[in-house]
């Protein structure tokens, strides 16, 4: 009887040990952090699965025939890729008219903005006067400005007065003109070069022309990269301006030119579409995966800084 | 009169030469803003009191242009309600959801950069071929979307509650919806934000809280939420700005007509169709000065409101 209660008291001890022990690990630190990246990561790595996923199906409806397209249930790997549909797609409308338009404004405007803002950006870091700072809360407050207010009279004098209509000159010359947001990137970079060097140098004798010129800009070459990337890549996605400006087919970029294959109606050549699209994401999508970091940097400095 | 002389080109020979190198390097973006910016502003504002085709000479209406917005204009109150409603819905969502996953993606989790990459390529893509891609998926009859709700709730799915997918761009009540659905595929790009603003909070003010017995919601609550306040306030203004412009994919995927039965005549679109499609543009103008008013009028609110809520930490030393 004594072996019975002994044996009984030692397993309750045992028992409640147990739970006294899962209780306590359940309500330690280390192990609720644990658990929280465990589901954090879970939950984020099927939302990149889905974040993933319409890109995904752009290729593959890129490679169907066109009534695979229409298929239900829809496959998800076509059986017999067409990847002709490439091609067809692409000389169906003159897409190497297209990406040589794209090609050139995009690259005439980067070349604008590079080299007014390097400069413009320059005098808002380096150089002081009273009305400095009031100046540059008014760049800051053209990023805010609806462009609305100011396309319409811009066409009249693009289009009206300079003559400028069906061409890539209204888009190319205000880039040369400065950016608002390019000139506030680099102006926080800039600020980031030791005043010491422009000090060095003025003692020298340099103006500030000669100290940007030749100590800043060498200085400020991948924040330059980046800034130009992004130039780039955002006249590149430029929709709004091209389709104010640019009238005749053959002098269309790509968004313009892509534009031009939808209807609103049904008979749309979806595979075409996507197919096309695809080659008119691919340029930006593989400098990002290059750039990433100068990429990500420079949006951090806006949001975090800004 | 000389005071605000001097304060633009002040006395003193080396301040002097310091101002004028100023003005030299900042004379493209002077000139740009006079030519451009100020020029075009002010020129819009009055252009907005005439009747202005740009083919015929303008004729003055003084004030016409509004009266007739507000009194005759159906479509300019339905345009500010769709464009409303769309940034009443997207703004919060879009933010909700981005902060959401910079939390998740900041809890330690493996492999960040990549996971980074991944939900940051959507942003990169651009405005045409989105617009496309998603009225293929959002397709009401062919659409890969409709299918999957179909398999998974649809009358025959997994779980037969009968849902069919609506008819999307083609659904009144489900055209706004859609294009939020849409703008949240760029969730990445404010999550970048909010995850750099997260890592930049001092892991003592967690330990701290963790000390005075804080869960992680608490935690989530009164540490991390008052320390990324003015990033968050950063990305609510420049939501809603960027919000009320929204005009590729409206232009895309309504086919420039803002329909069906205008419930995507985005503001912005209305104003492209009045300018450049039927040469109003004067009544274009006018209404381009009413957006700037409310976006002026919502900025200034929500920084009023922001003051109560936004943290901003003292600048060291006291």
């Amino acid at each position: 009887m004594a072996e019975l209660t002994k044996r009984a008291a030692i397993w309750r001890v045992t028992v409640d040990s147990f739970w006294e022990r899962t209780r306590r690990l359940l309500s330690s630190h280390s192990f609720r952090q644990r658990m929280l990246t465990t589901i954090s990561t879970i939950i984020v790595s099927v939302g990149s699965l889905v974040i993933l996923f319409p890109v995904a199906w752009m290729v593959s409806t890129s490679l169907k025939t066109k009534f695979g397209v229409y298929k239900m249930p829809p496959q998800w790997i076509p059986p017999q890729p067409q990847w002709h549909n490439y091609v067809d797609a692409l000389t169906f409308n003159p897409f190497h008219v297209f990406i040589r338009n794209t090609i050139f404004f995009a690259g005439s405007a980067m070349i604008g903005e590079l080299i007014s803002c390097s400069f413009i950006a320059y005098g808002f870091a380096r150089l002081r006067a009273p009305i400095r700072d009031l100046l540059f809360v008014i760049v800051l407050a053209t990023m805010m400005l609806p462009s609305q207010v100011t396309i319409i009279p811009q066409y009249i004098l693009f289009v009206k007065y300079l003559r400028w209509g069906d061409s890539y000159k209204p888009l190319i010359v205000p880039a040369f003109f400065g950016s608002a947001y390019v000139i506030f990137l680099l102006r926080q970079f800039y600020m980031t070069l030791p005043r010491e060097m422009d000090e060095s140098a003025k003692i020298d004798g340099c103006n500030p022309f000669g100290i940007w010129w030749r100590i800043i800009l060498p200085l400020s070459k991948p924040a330059l990269g980046a800034v130009s990337i992004m130039a780039f890549m955002w006249h590149w996605n430029w929709f709004m301006g091209p389709l104010l400006y640019i009238d005749s087919n053959e002098k269309f970029p790509l968004s313009l030119g892509l534009s031009m294959f939808r209807a609103p109606f049904a008979g749309t050549p979806f595979h075409w579409l996507m197919a096309a699209s695809l080659v008119t994401v691919l340029p930006c999508v593989i400098i990002f995966f290059f750039t990433q970091r100068y990429f990500i940097q420079g949006i951090v400095i806006t949001g975090v800084k800004g | 009169m000389s005071a605000l002389w001097t304060w633009i080109i002040p006395r003193g020979k080396v301040a002097r030469r310091e101002a004028l190198w100023l003005y030299f390097f900042i004379s493209p973006w002077l000139l740009g803003l006079i030519f451009f910016t100020v020029g075009p502003i002010i020129a819009s504002l009055v252009l907005s009191t005439f009747r202005y085709s740009i083919r015929a000479a303008p004729e003055f209406v003084g004030l016409g242009n509004y009266t007739r917005l507000f009194s005759v204009d159906k479509i300019f109150w339905k345009s500010l309600q769709v464009s409303a409603y769309y940034t009443f819905l997207s703004v919060p969502v879009g933010i909700a959801a981005s902060l959401g996953l910079a939390v998740l993606l900041n809890q330690k989790v493996p492999a960040l950069s990549v996971f980074r990459t991944i939900y940051y390529l959507p942003s990169v893509i651009s405005g045409v071929p989105v617009a496309l891609l998603w009225s293929w998926i959002l397709n009401p009859r062919f659409g890969v979307l409709n299918y999957i709700i179909g398999v998974l709730v649809g009358p025959r799915g997994l779980i037969p509650l009968g849902i069919q997918g609506p008819l999307w761009f083609f659904d009144q009540k489900w055209v706004i919806p859609s294009f939020v659905l849409m703008s949240l595929w760029g969730l990445g790009g404010p999550m970048i934000i909010y995850l750099a603003a997260l890592q930049g909070v001092p892991t003592a003010l967690y330990d701290a809280a963790t000390i005075d017995g804080a869960n992680a919601l608490q935690r989530f609550r009164n540490v991390t939420l008052p320390m990324i306040s003015p990033v968050i306030l950063f990305t609510f203004i420049t939501g809603v700005i960027g919000s009320f412009q929204v005009f590729t994919p409206a232009y895309i995927i309504s086919g420039g007509r803002g329909g069906p039965n205008y419930a995507s005549m985005f503001y912005v679109l209305y104003i492209f169709l009045s300018a450049f499609r039927r040469y109003r543009m004067g009544y274009a103008s006018a209404m381009a000065w009413i957006l700037f008013w409310i976006i002026l009028a919502l900025t200034l609110l929500s920084l009023r409101a922001a003051r109560r809520v936004v943290y901003y930490e003292a600048p060291e030393g006291g």
